[in-house]
C-alpha cells in the first residue's frame, strides 16, 4: 500500500514539473527567483582562483537573462592558454548558458540578454564593433549531440575553411581536411570514404568529425558542451585522448556531467550552482579538498 | 422499435443477474446489451429496405411488362423503356398521350396495386424481422455474454463501410472516365490525340456540313498548359521559397504572426476571384504595358493567366517549404553558426541543401495544382488553341477545353464530348503521377530527420 502511494506521489511530482514547464514564463521566473534566493542568502563569493596565468579569454561580471529569468549571476572566470577547464554542476545551473556566452551563440536565442565584460585576447567580444562571424571562427564549439551536416565527410570538414577562404586552391583544402581529420583521430577510418555522407558514420565517429570540422577553421578556443554524453565508453575514451592532445594547442572549455571525465581531462575545474560560479580551482584541489560545502556535496555525489 | 428493444435488452440483462445490485457480474455494462438488442432489431430491417429499394422496382416492372399484350411487348429495348415510363406516369396520375392511356390503363393499375402490396409486404417483413432479431438477441443475453465486443464489431463494420464509400466513388469516377475515354479512342486514334498538332473539336451535327471531321490533336493544349504552369511556377517558386526562408530564418515572432495569416488569406481567395482579377485587371494592364513598349499583347494572354496563377500558388509553395525548412533540425543551424557562418551562408549551404528533397516535392505538388487549375485560365487565358511558346499570345489549356467541350448542348456520344473524357484522363494521370512522386519525395525527406 505504502509502495503504491509513493509511486503516486512521484507521479504527482512529475506532473507538477510538467505543468511548471508549460506554465507561463512569469511563474517559472518566480520559481527560479525563489531558488536563487536560497543561495543568495548566504554571502556569495566564488571560492578559489578565477584567474589563469596566461588567459586567452577573460569573463568578468557576466550576467545572462532569458526574458525575465536570470540564468547566470556575476560570473568571473579565465580560460588559460593550452589548458582544459571543466565546467561541472547540477542540471540547469547554467553551464551551457555560460559557454554559449563565449562565442555569442546566445545571440541566436531571441530572449537571451548577456551583460558583462567578456574578452578574447583583451578584445571585448560583446562590443558593437565585434564581427560575430569571425569570433565564432576563433572560438569553435562542439555540441552535445553530434550534428554533422548532411554532406560528405570531406564537405563537412571543408565547410568552415570554405566560408572563411582559408584555402586558395583545392590542394590546400585537401591538406586542411586531412590534417583536421588526423588531429581528430578520424583519418584512418575516413580516408577511404571522404565522399560518403557524414551522417553515415557511427555516433563516436560523427562527434570526431564535428571536432575535425571545428579545428579545421583553426580556432584559438574550443568549447565543448557535453561532447561525450551520447557516446559509449570506448568512443568517450578516444575523445578524451583527443582533448588531451588538442590542449597542447588550444584553450578548451568542456562541460561535463562526469566527475571522472573532469578529473581525467582538465587542469582546472569550475563548479556552477543555480547560475552562480561557486568554486573554481585546480582540478585536483576541487576533487580532493574543495573549499565550499556545495562543491564538496556535489563531487562526493551527495546531490546533483 | 429499435429503441424499445434497447430498453428491453438493457432491462433483461439486468434481470438475468438479479437486479442492479449485482450488475458487476455482467460481462459488459447493461447499455451494451441494450445496443446489442437494438442492433439485432433494427439492422436486418434496414438492410432489407436497402435491398428492396434497389430490387423492387425492376421486379415490379418486370411483372407489369410481362402482363402487357404481346403486340406492345414485342418492341425494341428503347421503346419498351418509353412504354414503362408512360406506365409509371399514368400510375402516378400524370398526363400521358390519351391513345396510349387506354392501351396502358390496365398495366398502370397493376403497377399501382403491385406497389401497394409491396409496401405492405415490406412493412410486415420489417416488423417480423425486428421481432425475430430481438427475440434472438434476447435468448443470447446471458450474464457472461460479451455484448460490448459484439457492439464493437458492428461499429467497426459501419466505419469500414463509410470509408470505402469514398474509395468506391473515386474508383467509380476513374472507371467512368476511363471507359468514356476508351470510346473516344475508338473514334480518334490514340497517337493522333496525343501527338496531333491541331485542335479544333467542332464536329458538325450533320454529315454534310463543312469541316465535319474536327481535329483532336491535343499537343497545343498540352503546350498551353505547360506554358501557363511554367509561368506560374516561375513566379511562385522563387517568391514562395524566399518567403518561407524569410519567415523561418529571419523574421521575428511578431512579424511572423502578421505575415502568416496574410498568406493564409491569400490561399483562401476563391479562384474565381483570381480569375476576374486576371481578366479585368492584369490583362488590360499587360496590354497597355505591351503597347507602350511596342509589343503586341493579346487581350487574353498566357502571361496574365500565368502571373495570376503564380500569385495564387505562392502561399501554397511557401507553406509547404516552410514546413520542410522547419523540419531541418536546429542543431544543423547551430553547427553552421558555430563555425562562423552568416545566416544567408547557413541558409544557402546547409538549410536549403538539407531541405532540397522536400522543396522539390512541394514544387511538384504546386505544379500539379497549376496544371489542374481551371477558373483562372478559363477567364484569362482564352480559347484559341495556338501552338506557341510566346507568352503574349492567347493559348488554351486542357482544363479550359474540358469546360468548353461540355458547356452547351451536346450529343453525349459525339467525339467532341468524349474528347473531354480523354483530356480528363490525361490530366488525371499526369497529376496523379506528380502527386504520388512528390508525396514520396516529401515522405522520404521527413524520415531522414525522424
Ligand atoms: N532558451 C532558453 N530560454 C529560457 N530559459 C533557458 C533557455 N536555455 C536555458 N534556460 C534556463 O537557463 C538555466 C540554465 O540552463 P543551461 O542550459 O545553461 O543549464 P545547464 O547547466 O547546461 O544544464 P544541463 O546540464 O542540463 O545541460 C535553466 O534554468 C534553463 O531553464
Ligand atoms: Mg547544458
Amino acid at each position: 500500500m505504502s509502495g503504491s502511494q509513493t509511486a503516486e506521489a512521484v507521479d504527482l511530482a512529475e506532473e507538477e514539473q510538467l505543468d511548471n514547464s508549460r506554465a507561463p514564463r512569469m511563474d517559472q521566473s518566480q520559481a527560479v527567483a525563489e531558488d536563487f534566493q536560497s543561495v543568495a542568502q548566504e554571502e556569495y563569493e566564488t571560492h578559489g582562483t578565477v584567474t589563469a596565468e596566461d588567459p586567452v579569454m577573460t569573463v568578468r561580471d557576466c550576467n545572462v537573462f532569458y526574458g525575465d529569468a536570470q540564468a547566470l549571476f556575476d560570473v568571473n572566470l579565465d580560460i588559460g592558454r593550452n589548458q582544459v577547464v571543466a565546467l561541472i554542476g547540477p542540471s540547469g545551473c547554467g553551464k551551457s548558458t555560460f559557454i554559449r556566452c563565449l562565442n555569442r551563440m546566445n545571440d541566436t536565442i531571441d530572449t537571451a540578454v548577456v551583460t558583462g565584460d567578456i574578452r578574447l585576447y583583451g578584445e571585448d567580444i560583446n562590443s558593437k564593433s565585434t564581427d560575430v562571424v569571425l569570433l565564432r571562427a576563433r572560438v569553435g564549439m562542439v555540441f552535445q549531440k553530434p550534428n554533422p551536416f548532411p554532406k560528405s565527410i570531406f564537405e563537412n570538414v571543408a565547410y568552415g575553411p570554405r566560408l572563411h577562404g582559408l584555402a586558395s586552391n583545392r590542394a590546400e583544402l585537401d591538406e586542411i581536411v586531412e590534417t583536421s581529420l588526423r588531429r581528430a583521430g578520424l583519418w584512418e577510418e575516413a580516408k577511404d570514404r571522404l565522399d560518403q555522407p557524414g551522417t553515415g558514420l557511427s555516433g563516436g565517429q560523427q562527434q570526431r568529425l564535428c571536432i575535425a570540422r571545428t579545428i579545421a577553421v583553426n580556432p584559438e578556443v574550443i568549447l565543448m558542451d557535453e561532447p561525450c554524453s551520447a557516446l559509449d565508453p570506448i568512443a568517450t575514451a578516444r575523445i578524451e585522448d583527443l582533448i588531451d592532445e588538442l590542449s597542447e594547442n588550444y584553450a578548451i572549455a568542456i562541460v561535463t556531467h562526469s566527475m571522472q571525465q573532469a578529473a581525467r581531462v582538465s587542469q582546472r575545474t569550475a563548479y556552477f550552482h543555480l547560475g552562480k560560479l561557486i568554486e573554481v580551482d585546480e582540478t585536483n584541489r576541487i576533487f580532493t579538498n574543495p573549499g565550499h560545502k556545495l562543491t564538496e556535496d556535489y563531487v562526493t555525489g551527495r546531490f546533483g | 422499435m429499435a429503441v424499445a428493444s434497447f430498453v428491453l435488452g438493457r432491462r433483461r440483462s439486468i434481470a438475468t443477474v438479479g437486479g442492479y445490485s449485482s450488475i458487476r457480474s455482467l460481462h459488459s455494462l447493461p447499455k451494451y446489451y441494450g445496443y446489442y438488442a437494438a442492433i439485432w432489431c433494427g439492422l436486418p430491417g434496414l438492410l432489407l429496405v436497402a435491398a428492396w429499394l434497389s430490387l423492387s422496382d425492376s421486379v415490379i416492372t418486370g411483372r407489369v411488362v410481362a402482363s402487357l399484350p404481346e403486340a406492345l411487348r414485342g418492341s425494341s429495348d428503347a421503346q419498351l423503356g418509353l412504354l414503362v415510363n408512360d406506365i409509371k406516369n399514368l400510375a402516378a396520375g400524370q398526363f400521358v398521350n390519351p391513345n396510349r392511356a387506354v392501351e396502358l390503363g390496365a398495366a398502370a393499375e397493376l403497377y399501382n396495386s403491385l406497389q401497394a402490396s409491396a409496401r405492405w409486404i415490406l412493412s410486415g417483413l420489417i416488423v417480423a424481422l425486428g421481432l425475430a432479431g430481438f427475440l434472438y438477441s434476447a435468448t443470447r443475453l446471458q450474464p457472461d455474454f460479451r455484448a460490448r465486443n459484439k457492439v464493437e464489431t458492428v461499429i467497426k463494420a459501419a466505419l469500414v463501410v463509410a470509408s470505402t464509400i469514398a474509395i468506391f466513388t473515386t474508383v467509380g469516377i476513374l472507371l467512368s472516365v476511363l471507359f468514356e475515354a476508351l470510346r473516344f479512342f475508338q473514334k480518334i486514334s490514340f497517337t493522333e490525340f496525343l501527338f496531333g498538332l491541331t485542335w479544333s473539336p467542332q464536329t458538325a451535327l450533320r454529315a454534310d456540313q463543312v469541316g465535319s471531321s474536327g481535329a483532336f490533336g491535343a499537343i497545343p493544349l498540352f503546350a498551353g498548359t505547360l506554358l501557363i504552369s511554367g509561368i506560374a511556377m516561375f513566379v511562385a517558386l522563387p517568391i514562395g521559397l524566399m518567403t518561407a526562408v524569410y519567415l523561418t530564418e529571419y523574421a521575428s515572432p511578431r512579424i511572423r504572426a502578421v505575415i502568416k495569416p496574410v498568406l493564409e488569406i491569400l490561399a483562401g481567395i476563391p479562384t474565381v476571384v483570381y480569375g476576374f482579377f486576371a481578366a479585368l485587371t492584369v490583362a488590360p494592364l499587360l496590354r497597355d504595358l505591351g503597347t507602350s513598349l511596342g509589343l503586341e499583347v493579346a487581350s487574353e494572354s498566357a502571361l496574365g493567366a500565368g502571373l495570376v496563377m503564380g500569385v495564387m500558388i505562392i502561399p501554397f509553395v511557401s507553406s509547404l517549404t516552410d514546413d520542410v525548412i522547419n523540419a531541418v533540425p536546429q542543431a544543423m543551424r547551430d553547427g553552421s553558426y558555430a563555425l562562423g557562418a552568416t545566416k544567408s551562408e547557413t541558409v544557402k549551404r546547409v538549410i536549403l541543401p538539407a531541405a532540397l528533397p522536400g522543396i522539390v516535392g512541394g514544387a511538384l505538388l504546386a505544379v500539379s495544382r497549376a496544371i489542374g487549375e481551371t477558373m483562372i485560365v478559363v477567364m484569362a487565358a482564352g480559347l484559341a488553341a495556338n501552338l506557341t511558346v510566346n507568352p503574349l499570345q492567347a493559348v488554351t489549356t486542357v482544363t479550359v477545353q474540358i469546360v468548353t467541350l461540355l458547356v452547351g448542348d451536346q450529343e453525349f456520344d459525339s467525339a467532341k464530348t468524349l474528347a473531354a473524357f480523354a483530356l480528363g484522363l490525361v490530366l488525371f494521370v499526369v497529376t496523379l503521377i506528380l502527386n504520388v512522386f512528390a508525396l514520396h519525395v516529401v515522405r522520404k525527406y521527413r524520415e531522414q530527420y525522424e
